[in-house]
């Protein structure tokens, strides 16, 4: 059955950016560098709408994200709503404004888990990739997941500046009782591609770090399962990235526009409907953003004749468009794409000494509106 | 009594990290845990919602014999038990 003329299943996976507000800076974020101009955000009536019209179509799985989830005050009457309608509900957080109070209404709200972020192993280390005093808090925090039982996932997005502290990562997670640990190297969008150079680790330390994490679970077996998510700068092919775009996946970022990919607010062109003016029915199924990667007949060679394209749908459409300028070539990751050469030459940067000596560009708003000036500010 | 040290008087419960619910747009029962789900197939999602940490294997599989009108079905009750208990969907209760 050729995928682009059958009708896409549901949007299995909700993602709601409640806000683009966060109390972190963290130099790795996948948030659009262009954060601060982007100031409206749904009030509570129309994500309620969105979590109705969403469950309706068959959406099952939900994260709560951000910004910071917290960072919304009526994060407990969503949860609630979220609950109500049948869905399971993640809440991805860094913990900030987690406190007994408010674990305590979620719980009672019916929240199913809790997504804690560490940058670090070590307080230094952590509020430093943070630009934040936050570590010490967030192992309360990790407590009090604890304490009122939710399944804990441990995230630490790993980098150039933390990977080596591999060991020492999986034994806090042991430590603070994590069911779930997700080492996920740094994907390269927003914050982390205008730092690129200084995350990028060295081959050397991605086959360190894997070796690592393979004789941590030979040690620890079945009471915490661990995610080592692979840089896919260091694969030769693609990430089948979002299931291929439309297929699975929807987000709707904090001010209402709806995304195939939580980064495919970058790609030009894509016209990206709102909930604000649309039923998700409507985005999901009708929408030209969300029809504009389904099937084959957008990909150019060497994806179009690749028997591999059903597998990995060409790879990543925003790393092709911030690689290439172009969002419909194959993921330059693809050692078939002419373009691969411009990942192994960042590789080989990487390996170079006093690669990472620049100073690192936090995310916050001062940056963003220092990189997206507004005209006649 | 198996290698897991499951027998017919073994009574499987869900394990707490796993909820499990009928799904209409998927014409499926599904287990969601945290940032995943498994679909489950028909028979796979008859056991499992029997498995109430009350009723032993052997009470499940005459319930699922009476209920589909069928008969010699503790050898795949057991199996799929065994499979489960394996991926820690479900917990033994002493």
């Amino acid at each position: 059955m050729n995928a682009a003329t059958s009708r896409p299943g549901p949007p299995l996976w909700l993602l709601l950016e409640l806000t683009y507000r966060c109390p972190l800076q963290c130099a790795f974020c996948y948030n659009p560098t262009d954060f601060a101009r982007i100031d409206t955000e749904l009030d509570t009536g129309e994500w309620i709408r969105v979590l109705r019209e969403a469950r309706a179509l068959g959406a099952v799985q939900l994260g709560f994200s951000g910004g910071e989830p917290l960072s919304r005050d009526d994060l407990e009457v969503l949860v609630g709503e979220a609950h109500a309608l049948g869905f399971y509900t993640n809440l991805i957080t860094s913990g900030v404004g987690l406190n007994e109070a408010r674990i305590a209404a979620l719980k009672a709200a019916g929240l199913d888990h809790i997504q804690l972020s560490f940058q670090d192993s070590s307080k230094q280390m952590n509020d430093f990739l943070s630009s934040t005093r936050t570590f010490d808090l967030k192992s309360k925090v990790a407590a009090l997941i604890k304490k009122y039982e939710f399944p804990m996932v441990l995230n630490v997005v790993l980098h150039r500046l933390n990977i080596d502290h591999i060991d020492e990562i999986l034994s806090m997670a042991e430590r603070l009782g994590a069911e779930y640990v997700e080492l996920a190297n740094t994907q390269f969008y927003g914050w982390a591609w205008q730092n690129r150079a200084q995350l990028l680790p060295s081959r050397a330390q991605v086959e360190l770090a894997e070796e690592r994490t393979r004789r941590f679970r030979e040690t620890v077996g079945q009471r915490m399962r661990i995610y080592f998510v692979v840089p896919d700068y260091f694969e030769r092919r693609p990430k089948a990235c979002m299931n291929g775009l439309g297929s699975i996946f929807l987000t709707i970022a904090p001010d209402g526009t709806a995304l195939p990919c939580h980064a495919a607010r970058m790609l030009p062109g894509l016209d990206l409907p709102n909930v604000r003016a649309a039923s998700i029915e409507h985005i999901w199924f009708d929408s030209p953003g969300f029809n504009r990667f389904r099937g084959e007949a957008w990909m150019k060679e060497p994806c179009r004749s690749c028997p591999e394209r059903v597998r990995d749908f060409g790879g990543c459409r925003c790393q092709a468009y911030l690689l290439t300028g172009d969002a419909t070539n194959a993921d330059p990751v693809c050692e078939l794409s002419a373009h691969h050469g411009l990942v192994t030459d960042a590789v080989a940067r990487a390996e170079r000494p006093g690669a990472a000596e620049s100073p690192l560009l936090f995310r916050n708003p001062g940056n963003s509106s220092r990189l997206f000036p507004t005209p006649g500010r | 009594m198996n290698a897991q040290g499951i027998d017919a008087a073994s009574r499987p419960v869900l394990d707490r990290r796993f909820r499990m619910q009928w799904e209409a747009a998927q014409n499926a029962h599904v287990l969601l845990y945290p940032e995943g789900m498994v679909k489950l197939n028909g028979s796979a999602g008859e056991i499992l919602k029997r498995c109430d940490g009350t009723a032993t294997i052997a009470e499940i599989t005459a319930d699922l014999e009476r209920t589909f009108a069928a008969s010699d079905l503790s050898a795949d009750v057991l199996q799929f038990v065994s499979m489960a208990v394996a991926k820690n969907w479900l917990a033994l209760r002493p």
